[in-house]
């Protein structure tokens, strides 16, 4: 039990930490590692709360995936960050209080909360023993069966986004010199050679 | 010297806190506005599956990979706007971002 209120603690602590370095951060590609960071350890509650499948994908889609396009997004746009800084602490006193009373009404229902006594009897599909099913079976054994629609409705919002991404970033340069398969197919011979008889002596 | 709910609900929240503030505080760079989104999305990450733990209902971790599947794509496509927008106007500040106003 110790251990794991260390590693909570662990966990917590360097999650929080970087959240705060990301947007503190004067550098927007340390923002991105320190979001890396903070994600990376909030897989680590996850494992702590057992929900292995999920850190799992947290790592592969946020690691691997978003934060790439992040860093990717960042470096590739030659933008002067240092002007973007300016006015960074107009909105500080602002942000505090709006941060200070989200803060505070959130601990208030968190400290004031109890669990009601009978949320056991609405539980609609409660975690097999995990000595029986592993996690990752148990949520796909949900997961393919009575949330089916949700999961294609994921897929189709994947979907949705990949093509829109790709809308607004493909675009074609005017002018670009592209290959016609169906105009070299249909070239035939006298149309692209022309033989001539130059009598001798005698140019053109 | 038990972890309970409280203690991941608390951590949620001070992420979701610092999320808000991370907009408030970057208010003229998308880029960080972005990155302040997804660690709000990672508290609400953390609050279903906290839930789901300790009440033993796993239908949290689906809602959950659903955030997940959502916030991905968003990601994608804010940044798809940004690198488009970036490419017509030579700016990401926030405030020239103003060409609907009229």
């Amino acid at each position: 039990m110790i251990i794991h209120a260390i590693f909570f603690y662990l966990f917590a602590g360097v999650t929080v930490a970087s959240a705060v370095m990301v947007i503190s951060s004067r550098n927007p590609v340390h923002s991105v590692l320190f979001l890396i960071l903070a994600f990376v350890n909030a897989a680590g509650l996850f494992v702590l709360l057992g929900a292995e499948f999920l850190a799992m994908i947290l790592i592969v889609v946020y690691v691997g995936a978003v934060a790439v396009l992040f860093l990717f997004v960042v470096m590739m746009l030659d933008v002067d960050f240092a002007e973007l800084r300016q006015g960074f602490l107009n909105y500080l006193p602002i942000g505090a209080l709006v941060g200070a009373v989200v803060l505070a009404e959130l601990l208030v229902v968190v400290g004031a909360w109890v669990i009601g006594p009978d949320v056991s009897s609405a539980i609609s599909a409660p975690i097999p023993a995990a000595a029986t099913v592993n996690n990752t079976q148990a949520l796909g054994l949900v997961l393919y069966t009575r949330y089916v629609y949700f999961f294609e409705a994921a897929g189709v919002i994947l979907l949705v986004a990949m093509v829109g991404a790709i809308m607004l970033t493909l675009h074609h340069k005017p002018g670009v010199r592209r290959q016609n398969i169906a105009a070299q197919v249909a070239r035939r011979r006298d149309s692209a050679i022309e033989v001539i008889k130059v009598k001798s002596g005698q140019g053109l | 010297m038990t972890i309970g709910l409280g203690h991941y609900l608390s951590v949620a929240a001070i992420l979701f806190t610092l999320g808000i503030f991370g907009i408030f505080l970057n208010r003229k760079n998308v880029i960080v506005i972005l990155m302040s989104i997804e660690l709000i999305l990672l508290a609400v990450n953390i609050n279903l599956v906290a839930f789901s733990s300790f009440l033993g209902d796993i239908v949290g971790q689906v809602y959950a990979l659903l955030v997940l599947t959502v916030a991905a794509a968003e990601a994608a496509i804010g940044l798809a706007i940004l690198v488009a927008y970036f490419r017509n106007r030579g700016s990401i500040a926030v405030e020239d971002i103003n060409l609907m106003k009229g």
